[in-house]
């Protein structure tokens, strides 16, 4: 991992040379450090810099010095930016009221080559280290902290449950299109399949810290990288995964229960296939998502299991292809959020060898493959309405077209900007959201037009 | 603690950066842009535990160096060196600081925007503060290392 404040003398006079005017440092015979402003000729062919001795002030020739520059571009009502600052050393020799400074080595960071999130992630172990000798000094452990609300949120991702929330919803709207509606079991799987995308999201922290994945990140946004919470010292990796433990049981309980009230084997076998692409997502010896077979597991995941399963719980078991062609343009949506949120995770997986398709993929070959997999999630739609599968209100779902191509249109300029890339992403997962709200939408409004007006066809052909 | 002189004080109070220079175990000098915060009695900075190194520093060697001007601020080229000894405060990494949230505000005022939405960054507000108790002060009234400066001493320096 390459360092992001160590630079050679060189480069460390090139930034120097920049600056309006340097920082002159020495520690004195006190022991106190000496700074002093100087107006430096810095030449990085020679590597010195020289400049007029301060008056009034001894400069050592004994020991090392050092020039810093510094900006900041002020901004006011908000604070500032533009950071950046380079501090090159060396010793210093006198001649005729000069100084040359003749450069041994330097550090510095510009926040416009490496952006404040890296330069924070990538200084982590820095953290780790300040509070572990706190925690040795005081005897007791000492670590990071957030409130409950705030670690809870970023621990299990909770915003992310919208993937589970419109197949689920969806289905048991189909569900009840068809005359099937219970409500005891209805909130049930809305509750049982929430656990399941629970356990799933911190497993998948507990496994990708296990396998070096989250720790080789050091791009991580809002949207990509894992939660973080191991990695920051928020939680330990065994209160994860406990945590994960905990969800998978009570998806499990939950589960026990609608197979006691509703069950059938088509519901065991959606469980059953449910809970091994669940758990196999990141852990061993699965791994799919490690393998390239992410964005399938996440399909078929949240795509037609929620999607089926909330469905036969309503139904009581049986089966019919409208849910399924319904579940496919959600599959495929859900999958494209992760696609994209690999983006930027791609060289921190590549070095830990999770091959997910941006590792695997050049970035045309991810920008094709993003609108090829749109394209057919429209497709799916519509050709599930124009073949009577779907009712006809479900072509609200073309609304969210322009979000798509809003999504294709900045992948491109933002594949190597982990944080241009994120307006990107958030837009990439409004997208499925409300993609699937329209589908529950247009399921609502069949159930309204079922009751109001009997014999209104709302099906092609039918 | 003696008073600082008038203009240093007003450079502490306005300037958005300031360079503290701290002494690493080797001897070297290593200087860290932050924002001085100023209370009308002591210097103080702050450190989040991410960028933490100049904590172990001071730690080991509380002998520091503030280098403050602000020409854009204060409309004045002046500049000022506190040299003092530098005191780590993490009693409580996780809101011990928040008591300087006021100073730091004025200076930033998005800062508390940010605090607001903490869980997006929750390192970064895990923080130290370093207290700087002034013990000399060198003062350039035009900014220029051309003029000697005018040195004052300041808390038991002076007495």
């Amino acid at each position: 991992m390459r360092s992001t404040t160590e630079l050679d003398a060189r480069a460390g006079l090139e930034r120097l040379r920049t600056y309006p005017f340097q920082v002159l440092t020495w520690v004195g015979p006190d022991g106190y450090p000496v700074s002093v402003a100087v107006e430096a000729a810095v030449d990085p062919a020679t590597g010195s810099a020289r400049f007029a001795a301060p008056t009034g002030l001894a400069v050592p020739t004994d020991r090392e010095v050092s020039l810093t520059g510094s900006h900041i571009r002020p901004q006011p009502g908000y604070g500032y930016d533009e950071r950046r600052h380079v501090t090159v050393w060396g010793r210093v020799a006198a001649a005729d009221g000069t100084l040359t400074l003749a450069a041994d080595h330097a550090w510095g960071w510009d926040e416009a080559e490496v952006p404040f999130f890296e330069y924070s992630e990538r200084s982590l172990p820095q953290s780790r280290k300040y509070f572990d000798a706190l925690s040795r000094e005081r005897g007791t452990p000492v670590r990071p902290k957030l409130s409950f609300g705030f670690l809870t949120l970023r621990a299990t991702r909770l915003p992310f449950l919208t993937a589970t929330i419109v197949p689920v919803l969806l289905g048991i709207l189909i569900a009840a299109s068809d005359g099937a509606f219970d409500l005891l079991t209805a909130v049930l799987t809305v509750v049982g399949a929430s656990f399941v995308q629970l356990a799933i999201n911190v497993s998948n922290d507990v496994f990708d810290t296990a396998q070096g994945a989250d720790d080789a990140n050091v791009t991580p946004t809002q949207f990509s990288g894992g939660s973080r919470v191991i990695q920051y010292g928020l939680v330990t990796f065994r209160q994860m995964a406990t945590l994960a433990t905990v969800f998978f049981v009570a998806a499990a309980a939950v589960g026990l229960v609608l197979l006691a009230l509703r069950g059938s084997p088509a519901l065991l076998a959606i469980g059953i296939v449910g809970f091994v692409v669940g758990l196999g997502y990141t852990a061993p010896p699965l791994k799919l998502v490690y393998r390239g077979l992410g964005e399938i597991a996440v399909a078929v995941g949240f795509g037609p299991l929620m999607l089926l399963g909330a469905y036969v719980v309503q139904t009581g078991g049986s089966l019919s292809w409208e849910p399924f062609v319904a579940s496919i343009p959600i599959a495929v949506l859900i999958a494209l959020v992760l696609y994209v949120n690999e983006i930027p995770d791609r060289r921190g997986d590549a070095r830990a060898g999770k091959r997910t398709l941006p590792v695997r993929f050049s970035r045309e070959a991810v920008v094709t493959g993003y609108r090829v997999a749109t394209i057919a999630a429209y497709g799916a739609l519509v050709l599930g309405v124009v073949a009577g599968l779907l009712p006809i209100p479900a072509l609200l779902m073309l609304l969210t077209v322009p979000l798509a191509l809003r999504v294709e249109r900045g992948l491109r300029p933002n594949y190597d900007n982990p944080y241009g890339l994120m307006s990107v992403m958030g837009v990439n997962i409004r997208l499925h959201l409300y993609a699937g709200l329209l589908l529950v939408a247009a399921y609502a409004l069949v159930l309204v037009a079922e009751a109001v007006a009997p014999g209104v066809p709302l099906f092609l052909g039918r | 603690m003696a008073k600082l002189p008038e203009p240093v004080e007003r450079l502490l109070d306005a300037a958005l950066v300031g360079e503290l220079t701290v002494v690493s175990p080797s001897g070297r000098p290593i200087t860290y842009p932050l924002i001085p915060l100023f209370d009308g009695d002591k210097v103080y900075l702050t450190s989040s535990t991410l960028f933490s190194r100049k904590l172990e520093h001071i730690a080991a060697n509380p002998r520091v160096a503030l280098s403050i001007t602000d020409p854009v601020a204060t409309g004045r080229p002046d500049r000022a060196t506190l040299q003092g000894d530098a005191r780590v405060i993490d009693e409580d990494p996780h809101g011990g600081w928040e008591r300087l949230l006021p100073i730091w505000e004025k200076k930033e005022p998005s800062i508390v925007t940010f605090l607001k939405a903490r869980v997006a960054l929750p390192l970064f507000f895990e923080r130290a503060l370093i207290e700087i108790t002034p013990r000399r002060v060198l003062y350039w009234s035009d900014g220029a290392s051309a003029a000697a400066p005018v040195t004052t001493l300041v808390g038991t320096e002076a007495a």
